[in-house]
């Protein structure tokens, strides 16, 4: 019923807001077409405007990504995570998961499919990969679009709240599954 | 973000060399270069949709109903914020398409928020309170139905990939309160901003 539910709202939470929002435009007497057209003309502009902000954020990361230090994050840190009953195959993950939305599902997918539906480390990467977003990547486009450059704490409550998400997934995950 | 900056680039040719995969590194500078460019024009049409939709909803007075409906937590949470200011609408509305997984929605309105922001902003170039509390709920990426990693669940026969909504909702949220506790908690602590003269 709940996945029934929520099947119904993904699939018509866009078609609605859009109706929703295209509906009043017409009964408030708004110029429909001309507003969106208008609207619509600073797309080119702030995509333009984020390049410069993209381009150093990611490439930053594909450095990262290709230098093997995540790897050697997670070798290192595999003792220890073992201690709380943290799968090493998580652990890659963990790191990713702030820097790279689609490498974060790559790396999901793969464990998913190496590992197979019944292993304990398949679900916490499922949770860990379903409740994150890219930090990195949300900072670099939202700030770049509006020029900023000096992030005060927000990076720092970020990656905080990334680590909490981490640590959470592996204590919802030892209770639940 | 000069340190990060350096960090990501500086330890990664280090690393790199260590790891004798320095060849990568360097080419994946080109990579990311073109990754970005491609990011960002794939971004152009889809922005310019919603950028033109949030228009109509703007005009017919859609943003303002939304602000004035969640007003009692968001004057709590952007109190720097004056109240009838449209950037509380956009972030209402950039956060649902979150939460309902529109993830290309939920960029450009983010955006468009972040625009709003902007012109509430004291000094132009450093992020102000009320973005940084913006980004720390939009970093923390509330969602209530993660439908990528389920369909990888399906794809790999997994018998009852719903099972990971309950816990990933249970993560999610406590990541997204946290995140929010924390920017109010850095909010009081961090060196306040001062006007920027350039920008006057």
């Amino acid at each position: 019923m709940f996945q029934l539910i929520m099947n119904i709202i993904s699939l018509w939470a866009l078609p609605a807001i859009i109706i929703i929002i295209l509906t009043l435009g017409l009964g408030r007497k708004v110029p429909l077409y001309e507003t969106f057209t208008d609207g619509a003309k600073d797309g080119f502009k702030v995509a333009i405007n984020i390049i410069p902000y993209l381009v150093a954020i990611i490439i930053g990361i594909s450095m990262f990504r290709a230098s093997g230090i995540i790897e050697m994050l997670a070798r290192s840190l595999n003792p220890i995570l073992a201690h709380f009953n943290i799968p090493a195959d998580t652990i890659p993950i963990m790191f990713v998961r702030s820097l790279s939305g689609s490498a974060a599902l790559g790396v999901f997918s793969d464990i998913a499919h190496n590992l197979g539906p019944n292993e304990y480390a398949t679900k916490v990467a499922a949770v860990m990969v379903g409740s994150s977003e890219t930090t990195f990547y949300v900072l670099a486009v939202y700030f770049g679009a509006v020029g900023i450059s000096k992030l005060r704490y927000a990076l720092i409550v970020g990656l905080l709240a990334d680590l909490i998400g981490i640590v959470a997934a592996v204590s919802v995950c030892n209770l639940m599954f | 973000m000069n340190y990060i900056f350096y960090f990501l680039i500086v330890i990664s040719i280090i690393v790199g060399a260590i790891n004798g995969k320095l060849n990568d590194v360097v080419n994946s500078i080109l990579i990311g270069a073109e990754l970005s460019v491609k990011v960002a024009f794939s971004l152009i049409g889809i922005m310019a949709f919603w950028l033109g939709m949030m228009k109509i909803a703007d005009k017919c007075g859609l943003i303002v109903f939304i602000s004035k409906i969640i007003k009692p937590i968001t004057k709590r949470l952007f109190n720097e914020i004056p109240e009838n200011s449209p950037a509380i609408g956009d972030i209402a509305m950039s956060f649902s398409a979150n939460a309902f997984g529109l993830a290309n929605a939920a960029t450009p309105i983010g955006i468009k928020a972040m625009e709003e922001l902007q012109k509430n902003n004291i000094d132009k170039t450093s992020a102000s309170n009320a973005m940084c509390m913006f980004l720390a709920m939009s970093t923390a990426g509330f969602q209530l139905v993660p439908a990528t990693v389920i369909a990888v669940l399906i794809g790999i026969g997994y018998k009852n990939p719903t099972e990971i909504i309950a816990p990933t909702l249970l993560v999610t949220s406590i990541t997204f309160l946290s995140a929010i506790i924390m920017a109010r908690i850095f909010q009081k602590f961090w060196k306040p901003q001062f006007p920027n003269k350039e920008d006057k």
